[in-house]
């Protein structure tokens, strides 16, 4: 099998796609500035939604690279760059972050000086719920996260050109210092971001459940760019069903990993029923909420669980492209139960859903189309360079 | 010599890629009874030899399924029909509890299913034996070489063209397989069975030893062992082995302090009575002359027990006789007994029998009430509301 030539063409990606990403990324952007006038709260909540979401692709792309890495996997070597590109969404996160920094009060309870003074609880965790410490850990996080991302393209990238075999050596040190800083710094900004909208709540296993989460969207955003760029021919040689296999076994086991992590929380909960814990479940149990609630299981486990079951599923392109685009509205929708309950926190309402909602994803969708365009401009969409590319085209079941 | 029945033949190859194309050419050639051994799985082998998917799935899929409904509906029985129990206040049918086991018990039966299932469908369970096995060509590839074997009765097998075909694909060695003159069941030989036996009892033993002796830690047994001496219990710290021993002379145990006047008739001059007539010590007073005095004397004092008849009748305690004594005296009486009335010095303790003195003061007074006693207790039931 060796000493194949590789029959890789660079090849620009298609005008309409940036086209349709900047349309999109326009028409969510002005809605959503429009939806800041209009209810400013609301679009915060919403904005916020979204900001976890480009987090979770930019920063699970970041994890998944350094997961082929550190695993020595041949197969994803071909999309190793797709994900690269996704990842630089790490980077535009410090401008991404900015409305959000002017709604801190808006958010964030434990902000309020005097409700804390007046909470014996809230006193008690403000050593670490505190602005400056949040605002800290924040731009902490992004820098480390910036850091790594830098190292990992730059590695990639130079080794496209000297196809120098130690750049995968250092790359590979690089993800076993990064998986367990991503560990703590992901449970982190969880907790941060999302844990402390309720900041009475705890949950220990919070942070494992938006990694859950994270997982699915960034493998689902990576599957719909790798079946879509493989149909135009942009891999040189057409990958085979054993590589979509790989992809779509991955979805299955975090879809089983999100459906575990999310039972064992409530499960725990459920059975020691100790008030300060059950009223986070209760809060997405009242009023209309406990739809969204039942219809969340439906979606986000039982739908693809049902649809990602059967080996020919995970190998066909066009089952696998309906599975993804599912799993990202799964996600949207996880991360819209885990964060507008609190909004309503207190007054009286169920879900609240409108156009609000949908101008965030739209700009998200748009956003991401955008930089993926901006990243791959002049590049290689595989890592031409990488000892291993020849062997991960080749890759059979 | 019986001619032997020809199973097959088999071809060794170097590297996993001349398997690789070998099995290629032999595929598209319309072999069908044909099969591959290696040191360790390959990638792409499927595909090459034209494997259709397997049809394991679905009896792991029926039995999981199958698990699943079993788990759930008896619990659903056992829990909320047929002994319905309230567990930590969660409802008859508690689900999310449920779920766990429901978890567990599906994937027992998917996994068990799909081992048995294969035993049995695709390895033609109890027959553990191959004509493969023991031959040359299965010792190359449990080690590092890649093999095919082509079956006899394959309907396109001839010796001659498929000697030729693995020579043109570069083979390393051609081997003839025939099928063993009789058919054994290897799992069934004694020496198996003894082995199995052997390992069992080795296993069981060695984890017996290891857990019950070895590594044995007393659980917590709510102090059931102490390190005391129970009665009649032999000691080897004594000399003479007895457990139970004689308390030093002169020992006086908490509460029993000795009486002085034991014997004596009269040294009421010596007694006076350190108890309060208080309710509560009048009340406890009473108590204990129910319990030991009552049987003779009466609930009243009034020598009309139950024993009157069968035994020399008790006195009556109203006598002028009782009245007239010095609390010390009854308080003697008790110690000392009196005649045929027994002391009562082992049964009470000190405090009690001066509290019973007192009841049968109160008795005594009771008998006798002034006016004035009667005016008072009617003041007194008035202020009560009676
Ligand atoms: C086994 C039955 C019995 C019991 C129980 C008993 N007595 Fe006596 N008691 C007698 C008899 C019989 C006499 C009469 C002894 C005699 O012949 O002098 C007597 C005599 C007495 C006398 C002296 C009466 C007198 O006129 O000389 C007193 C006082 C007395 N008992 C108090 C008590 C008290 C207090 C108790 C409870 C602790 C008690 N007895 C329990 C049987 C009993």
């Amino acid at each position: 099998m060796a000493n194949r030539v590789l029959e890789y063409q660079k090849k620009d990606l298609p005008q309409n796609m940036s086209k349709l990403g900047w349309a999109l990324f326009a028409i969510g952007a002005l809605a959503g500035v429009a939806a800041f006038y209009v209810d400013n709260t609301r679009a915060a909540y919403n904005y916020l939604i979204a900001y976890m979401f480009i987090m979770s692709v930019g920063v699970g792309s970041l994890f998944l690279i350094a997961l082929e890495y550190v695993a020595g996997a041949d197969w994803s070597v071909p999309f190793r760059r797709l994900m690269e590109f996704f990842a630089a969404l790490v980077p535009l996160m410090f401008i991404l972050i900015i409305p959000l920094l002017f709604n801190l009060n808006e958010l964030f309870p434990w902000m309020n000086k005097k409700l804390v003074e007046g909470d014996a609880i809230l006193t008690g965790k403000a050593p670490y719920l505190n602005s400056t410490f949040f605002i800290i850990r924040v731009f902490g996080i992004l820098l480390l996260w910036t850091l790594f991302f830098y190292l990992f393209t730059r590695n990639s990238m130079n080794q496209d050109s000297t196809k120098d075999q130690k750049f995968t050596k250092r790359n590979i040190i690089i993800s076993a210092i990064f998986i367990p800083v991503f560990a703590i710094t992901l449970t982190m900004s969880s907790v941060d971001w999302m844990m402390s909208l309720e900041p009475h709540w705890f949950s220990t296993i919070f942070g494992v459940y938006y990694f859950s989460g994270t997982m699915l969207a960034a493998l689902a955003t990576l599957t719909l760019a790798v079946i879509f760029l493989n149909e135009k021919g942009y891999f040189g040689k057409l990958l085979i069903p054993d590589h979509l296999y790989s992809l779509g076994a991955l979805q299955f086991v975090f879809i089983n990993f999100w459906g575990y992590i999310a039972f064992s929380q409530y499960l725990l909960i459920w059975y020691a029923d100790l008030p300060e814990e059950t009223v986070w479940f209760l809060h997405r149990w009242s009023g209309s909420w406990a739809f969204v609630s039942i219809f969340l299981i439906i979606v986000h486990f039982v739908v693809p669980y049902s649809i990602l079951l059967s080996q020919p599923a995970k190998m066909d392109a066009k089952r696998l492209k309906i599975a993804s685009i599912w799993i990202l509205f799964a996600h949207i929708l996880d991360l819209y139960w885990l964060i507008m309950p609190n909004m309503n926190e207190g007054k009286s309402g169920g879900a609240v859903f409108g156009w609000i909602e949908i101008a965030f994803p739209v700009a998200l969708v748009g956003l991401i189309l955008v930089v993926f365009n901006i990243r791959a401009r002049n590049k290689n969409i595989i890592p031409v360079g990488d000892p291993k590319i020849e062997r991960g085209l080749n890759f059979r079941l | 010599m019986k001619e032997k029945k020809v199973y097959g033949l088999t071809a060794l190859f170097d590297t996993p890629d001349r398997i690789i194309d070998a099995v290629k050419k032999i595929s598209s050639d319309g072999y069908k009874k044909f099969d591959v051994h290696t040191p360790y799985p390959l990638h792409g082998m499927d595909g090459a030899m034209k494997l259709k998917p397997s049809k394991l799935g679905y009896i792991t899929l029926v039995f999981g399924l199958s698990g699943a409904l079993f788990a759930l509906l008896f619990m659903f029985w056992a829990m909320s029909i047929d002994y319905p129990m309230v567990i930590g206040g969660k409802p008859f049918f508690a689900l999310p509890a449920f779920i766990p086991i429901t978890f567990e018990l599906t994937v027992l039966l998917a996994t068990l299913s799909t081992v048995i299932g294969m035993l049995t469908f695709f390895f033609s369970f109890p027959s553990n034996n191959h004509p493969l096995i023991g031959s040359d060509y299965m010792r190359s590839v449990s080690a590092d070489k890649f093999g095919i074997s082509i079956e006899a009765e394959d309907e396109k097998f001839d010796d001659i063209q498929i000697r030729a075909l693995f020579s043109k694909l570069g083979t390393i060695q051609i081997e003839e397989i025939y099928y063993p003159d009789t058919e054994t069941f290897p799992m069934f030989q004694k020496k198996f069975i003894l082995f199995l036996l052997v390992i069992a009892i080795l296993t069981g033993g060695t984890t017996y030893f290891v857990l019950n002796k070895l590594l044995f830690m007393q659980p917590f047994n709510w102090m059931m062992t102490q390190d005391k001496l129970i009665p009649q219990e032999r000691s080897e710290f004594f000399s003479d082995g007895f457990g139970m021993r004689v308390p030093v002379d002169g020992t006086v145990a908490r509460g029993f302090l000795p009486y002085e006047f034991k014997g004596e008739v009269n040294p009421a001059s010596f007694l006076s009575n350190p108890i309060l007539l208080t309710k509560k010590s009048i009340l406890f007073g009473q108590q204990k002359f129910l319990t030991f005095c009552s049987p003779c004397h009466g609930n009243f004092g009034d020598g009309d027990s139950r024993l009157r008849g069968q035994f020399p009748n008790p006195p009556t305690l109203h006598s002028n006789r009782v009245k007239e004594m010095p609390d010390g005296q009854i308080f003697h009486i008790i110690n000392n007994g009196q005649n045929i009335m027994p002391s009562y010095s082992s049964q009470t303790t000190v405090e009690e029998r001066w509290a019973i003195v007192n009841y049968i003061r109160v008795l005594q007074r009771a008998k006798n009430a002034t006016q004035s006693d009667l005016e008072e207790i009617k003041k007194e039931s008035a202020a009560n509301g009676k």
